[in-house]
């Protein structure tokens, strides 16, 4: 017994995946049981999963393309807000129509997805192609840029007002689920999206030629280019996957809040930044993790936190990155690529 | 040797000695102390020479804004051009200064009700300008110092992710600390103490500090961990240590840049403090070139100018409303395409006379 004292390392059980992997999952598994014993605490399991799995989708975009391309892409954001902005007339009068918006739900979903994969190729066209193989801090500033061209053409087109833009209305009631357990349908409906989206996504990569080349190049690109990877065919792919996402990210976001604002894309993308830190830039497992620990810890402490110290929460979740960040600078589930090599 | 000036004028710029026949020149002590900082000096009187041109009626104002960017961005470029690590915290630090500097000179007659909170030695004085911005840097650089010793163990962009959950973690703070910092509403009535000949003055001694930092040992130490951090290990540099202390000086500067806009503005809010303006600063230090200090003065007196420019064609109506801003983000696009490395390519200004043989040595050290 003195011996497992003594011989008690948390840096080595912080290394090892096996121990991480076990650890999370008794942590899961506490709180579930934890959870169901009380609807109160169920209602709040179902909240912070739905929250852990929307940062979850953010992340993996952001997540994507820093993978294949060291982009930490700050206009991620802007994609999602200007995908809100899609759904309605551009003017600047003060109250909004809905056009697109007011479509048939399959049409409107359809509708915005290729809005936002159009986005996202032009920007990587226009931008991000002259600027490949550039310092990814100065690439960052760059997305910031273009982010800022975004935000203000909107400001240009739709005026600076937030302005109303309901869509899916009806998915904003609450079900009840269980004796005293009544969530939001948007709720579960996220899980569910983000649930079909990961799998659709993890056949695409695993089981497609084109995915399996895109997880070759996200884990070594300069290997994957000498091994036949045609590079500027998987960026582009990469992009079209993160404007994919982008738009079922921008969805439920705009279902949820019913407003659009210029500003509404920071939050997201400060989130969904922070997840693939958490989880280990460039891994794709690490951004879903990531985006899970970040969503998960920001409803909990919302929750937990005594009333006097609730508004400091989003402190705290930082606090935790910093915290693993010098655990673990890596990231929770690294890239095999994320080794500094001497 | 015999001293043979005989113009006044002459005698400033070089002094000329005859030894057995042979003319020879050699600088005046004060002309080389010229040359040994001259970026700083010509610097200096660019922005001089801008302040004199512009300073009139309605460009007070966006010079004297100017003037406080400037210092900001040199400040960011002590930590930032030096150690190779994009800072997102700076800001942070800004808003440090700028509150804890309201603290001590802010409406004599309504602190208590912006700031109930604050000890009642604070309530009850009132610092002078000076004093006051100065601790409102040293409080900056405490929490600078405090965070640092986390934050610089961590190296590359998980250094400037780090530094960004910082400035996240200070927003969140002050937006919630009602009693300190009036949390999300306005604080105003704070004298404007700052005008553009003080804010030229602390750009001055900004850059003199960033300058004199950058090539002393330490300033060296850390550049060569920037080039190599392996390497730099290996030959004895302490990066954590030398890291820490080059974010501790930036946070100052930073904090004390931070009173100067309080001042400027007369009112501060906790929101102003956050991404847009870490971002803006960010890019002008890139923009100019973030590994000199010409860098950043011509980076944010370029995008600044540019956009003053775009504005008032906007209010001419020669271009769309709002439409400034965006021409903005599209030139700082065009220039992160076409020089990666800035305007200046991360070089100084060179000295451009001629320095007397022996000094040239010290012209080569020059980055």
């Amino acid at each position: 017994m003195q011996d497992i004292v003594k011989n008690f390392n948390y840096k080595k059980i912080l290394s090892d995946k096996r121990a991480l992997v076990i650890l999370g999952i008794v942590i899961s598994i506490i709180g579930i049981i934890v959870a169901v014993t009380d609807p109160v605490r169920f209602q709040i399991l179902i909240t912070s999963v739905s929250e852990g799995s929307f940062y979850a989708l953010a992340a993996l975009g952001i997540g994507l393309l820093f993978g294949v391309l060291r982009l930490i892409n700050f206009a991620y954001g802007d994609w999602v807000m200007l995908a809100g902005y899609a759904l309605i007339l551009p003017s600047t009068a003060v109250t909004s129509t809905l056009i697109i918006g007011s479509f048939h739900p399959v049409l409107i979903v359809l509708i915005i997805i290729g809005f936002t994969v159009l986005l996202s190729v032009l920007s990587e066209s226009t931008v991000f192609r002259p600027m490949r193989n550039t310092n990814p801090a100065i690439m960052m500033i760059a997305s910031f840029a273009l982010g800022y061209v975004l935000q203000n053409l909107t400001i240009m087109i739709y005026g600076g007002r937030p302005k109303s833009a309901g869509i899916f209305e009806e998915l904003t009631q609450t079900v009840d689920l269980a004796e005293g357990v009544s969530v939001p349908l948007l709720k579960i409906i996220t899980i569910g999206v983000t649930a079909v989206l990961l799998i659709l996504l993890t056949l695409f990569l695993h089981r497609t030629r084109i995915g399996i080349q895109m997880r070759a190049a996200a884990e070594d690109f300069r290997m994957a280019r000498m091994l036949g990877v045609r590079a500027n065919f998987v960026i582009a792919m990469a992009f079209v996957i993160s404007g994919f996402l982008a738009s079922f990210v921008s969805l439920m976001y705009v279902t949820q809040i019913g407003i659009l604002t210029f500003r509404m894309g920071t939050p997201i993308i400060v989130f969904a930044f922070i997840a693939t830190v958490i989880g280990g830039m460039g891994s794709l497992v690490g951004s879903v993790v990531g985006g899970m620990v970040v969503g998960v810890s920001s409803v909990v402490l919302k929750n937990i936190l005594p009333g006097s110290i609730r508004g400091f929460s989003d402190a705290f979740v930082f606090g935790i990155v910093i915290a693993i960040l010098l655990a673990r600078p890596q990231g929770l589930v690294p890239a095999k690529s994320a080794r500094e090599r001497v | 040797m015999s001293l043979m000036n005989s113009q006044p004028l002459e005698s400033v710029l070089k002094i000329v000695n005859t030894v057995n026949g042979t003319r020879i020149e050699a600088e005046t002590p004060l002309l080389k102390a010229v040359r040994e900082v001259w970026p700083v000096v010509i610097n200096g009187l660019f922005l001089l020479v801008i302040v004199s041109i512009f300073y009139s009626g309605a460009m007070k104002v966006p010079l004297t804004e100017g003037l406080i960017r400037v210092s900001i961005v040199v400040a960011l470029y002590i930590f930032v051009g030096n150690s190779g690590i994009l800072s997102f915290g700076h800001i942070a630090f800004m808003m440090i200064g700028a509150y804890a500097s309201a603290w001590q000179t802010c409406c004599e007659y309504t602190r208590d009700l912006f700031f109930p909170g604050i000890p009642t030695y604070l309530l009850e004085n009132t610092h002078p300008f000076i004093p006051a911005i100065i601790l409102g840097g040293l409080l900056a650089s405490f929490v600078a110092l405090i965070t640092g010793f986390a934050l610089m163990r961590l190296s590359g962009i998980a250094a400037s992710i780090g530094t960004f959950a910082l400035l996240m973690i200070v927003y969140t703070v002050y937006l919630r600390w009602q009693t300190w910092t009036a949390g999300n509403s306005t604080v105003t009535g704070i004298p404007f103490d700052t005008n553009a000949w003080n804010a030229l003055a602390f750009c001055v001694i900004t850059m003199f500090a960033a300058f004199l930092y950058s090539r002393s040992k330490f300033g060296l130490a850390l550049r060569s961990s920037r080039e190599d951090e392996v390497a730099a290990k290996a030959a004895g540099v302490n990066v954590f240590g030398q890291r820490l202390l080059a974010f501790v000086i930036s946070a100052f500067f930073a904090g004390v840049a931070g009173g100067f806009y309080g001042h400027f503005l007369g009112t501060i809010t906790v929101p102003s403090f956050h991404l847009p303006l870490t971002f803006i600063t960010l890019s002008m230090l890139v923009v100019g070139g973030m590994q000199s200090l010409s860098g950043a003065v011509i980076g944010t007196v370029a995008v600044t100018a540019f956009l003053q420019l775009l504005r008032w064609f906007e209010t001419n109506g020669w271009i769309p409303s709002s439409s400034a801003d965006v021409g903005l983000g599209i030139v700082l696009l065009l220039v992160l395409i076409f020089r990666k490395s800035g305007i200046t390519g991360n070089a100084e200004i060179y000295y451009p006379f001629k320095p007397d043989a022996s000094a040239s040595g010290s012209l080569k050290r020059q980055s």
